[in-house]
């Protein structure tokens, strides 16, 4: 669905050149859902912005949905489906009537345009909502419109930016049951950003991960996790010096009484581990596992957080 | 066929919501309005009969705000998202700014037309082939002035800043100095000189020979030229600017 080689966007700013995209070579298969993590200015919004042919490539190839994001724009266009960060429906028109020009704007005649805006209507939930301007919806609302119009010319391929940012929790988990509810309906392929890490975490099936135009991990979820993280342990001990003791033996690092320990598989290591101190007399008093996030991962690979990240409002 | 396809869909999205609300041109014309009676009334005598004068100056006012406005929309567009959700459909480029500058026309001539209405009771002499010959004079320069202000907005976007500080600074010199609200003619050189070299003047001075049936008036050729000539550069720029991609 997705194919890149190279792709590469720079950009002149004040006579300075910016490398925003380095060269990535991507491919992503039919019915993928992939997540797409990254800090601000890492290169995710360039590249969706290539993929989605708002913006030239400098250099490379992008293949989308079969056709050439540079020789053949047009082909593109008409078989992807694209939901920005910013809000698709224009403030001075009416819910129903976005939808109608959208599918008007993929080329459908006007009462099949028409029949689709209700159709979209009722399966997001907005049919009350028909007849008022964006700007009396609630975040929620304004968010399933936005899917809505992203959706008209029942895309193949779907890009989806920062979809549930600024929304409230309920709000959030209703966003994503839509977005599951129509890959799973119509296998669609999803192709998103979001910088709330949990949420990648629990949808996504391939995670790719950019950091300065460049991609630095791609996997599952629990690939990732697992082979750039790792699981925590965190004992504590009865004395400072126990606790020292500990860290430099095992890799980890001590704070006080406590230790931190990376380990693959935490459940399975644990007890081992105790039977272990115990035998030359390291007294625990507690122990704890934990599962990583993704912010581990990014942190293992880069020594910084993600979740630092002054987060778009 | 896709292109005029597109044109009508960008024409009728953009014009509905001017159906919905009809007063709002209306309320655009209060500006216009108000100078008409004001000064329509103030110098009623010093420059011949001043509805016949000022009648075609106001008309040319309303031309230089009303395209102005049209590229405002398109900034706000630029800055919500929803110009971005335009440009990821298939819809031709051109056909955007074609189908917005044709709502803006279409607005502008209602305009004219209810201005010329106004002021046929106060006592404006219609010349029917003159006024029709000026409106489409009008037209052309509008659909220039409205390539300008959508290629201002696209180079503004996404701050928007830019847009208000040209807009704001070059509108009211080139009004003011073209003779729309005083005549140049008793003017000193330097700002007849100045009038010279700015293209409104031109199409004031044939829109005033039009509407008063002085059919034959050479200040028409310049200012048909005029109009023209900003047709063709602000549609070469936009179409430029709209294909070269936006943001």
């Amino acid at each position: 669905m997705i194919h890149t080689r190279g792709l590469t966007r720079v950009f002149t700013v004040k006579k300075e050149t910016v490398e925003a995209v380095r060269g990535i070579d991507l491919d992503v298969a039919a019915g993928q859902l992939v997540a797409f993590l990254g800090p601000n200015g890492a290169g995710k919004s360039t590249t969706l912005r290539m993929l989605t042919t708002l913006l030239p490539p400098t250099s490379g190839t992008a293949t989308v949905a079969g056709h050439d994001v540079a020789t053949d724009p047009a082909g593109v266009r008409s078989r992807i489906g694209y939901v920005g960060q910013r809000h698709s429906a224009g403030e001075d028109f009416l819910a129903r009537d976005e939808l109608v020009t959208q599918g008007r704007c993929y080329g459908l005649p006007a009462k099949e345009a028409a029949a689709r805006a209700d159709e979209l209507l009722d399966l997001l939930d907005l049919r009350p909502l028909a007849k008022r301007k964006p700007g009396t919806l609630s975040g929620g609302q304004r968010r399933r419109l936005d899917l809505a119009l992203g959706l008209v010319h029942r895309p193949d391929l779907l890009f989806l930016d920062e979809p549930s940012t600024g929304l409230d929790p309920k709000s959030r988990a209703d966003i994503w049951e839509h977005i599951l509810r129509l890959r799973e309906t119509y296998g669609t392929t999803l192709f998103l950003t979001t910088h709330y890490l949990e949420e990648a975490d629990d949808i996504a099936e391939r995670v790719l991960i950019i950091d300065n135009g460049t991609i630095i991990a791609d996997g599952t979820p629990e690939q990732l996790k697992n082979d750039l993280a790792g699981d925590r342990i965190t004992l504590t001990t009865s004395t400072e010096e126990e606790a020292r003791r500990v860290a430099v033996l095992n890799d980890g690092t001590a704070d006080g009484a406590t230790v931190r320990l990376r380990v693959a598989h935490a459940a399975a290591a644990l007890p081992e581990l105790l039977r272990t101190l115990d035998g030359s007399g390291v007294k625990v008093t507690a122990a704890e596992t934990a599962r990583p996030t993704l912010d581990d991962v990014f942190l293992a690979l880069t020594g910084r957080s993600l979740t630092n990240d002054d987060i778009p409002a | 066929m896709t292109f005029l396809r597109d044109t009508a869909t960008v024409f009728s999205r953009e014009f509905r919501p001017q159906l919905r609300e009809p007063y709002g041109l209306l309320f655009e014309m209060g500006q216009p309005l108000l100078f008409l009676f004001l000064f329509g009334s103030l110098l009623d005598g010093a420059v011949g009969s001043s509805w016949q004068w000022f009648v075609p100056g106001i008309l040319v006012m309303m031309c230089l705000t009303g395209p102005m406005s049209a590229g405002y929309t398109l900034l706000v567009e630029l800055i919500g998202g929803s110009m971005e959700r335009m440009l990821v459909t298939p819809l031709n480029r051109t056909a955007m700014l074609v189908g917005k500058s044709a709502k803006a026309m279409i607005v502008l001539l209602a305009q004219a037309v209810l201005i010329i209405a106004l002021a046929v009771p106060l006592g404006f002499e219609l010349h029917a082939a003159g006024v029709l010959a000026g409106l489409a004079q009008l037209v052309v320069f509008g659909v220039g002035l409205g390539a300008f202000s959508f290629v201002l907005a696209i180079k503004s976007a996404p701050g928007g800043t830019l847009f208000y500080v040209v807009s704001q600074s070059i509108l009211f010199p080139l009004l003011l100095l073209s003779g729309v609200l005083l005549p140049l003619e008793t003017a000193p050189a330097w700002l007849r000189a100045i009038g010279q070299v700015n293209p409104v003047t031109y199409v004031v001075d044939a829109q005033r020979s039009l509407f008063a049936g002085d059919l034959t008036n050479p200040s028409i050729l310049y200012g048909t030229a005029s109009a023209c000539l900003i047709a063709a550069a602000g549609l070469h720029l936009g179409n430029r600017a709209m294909r070269k991609g936006v943001g």
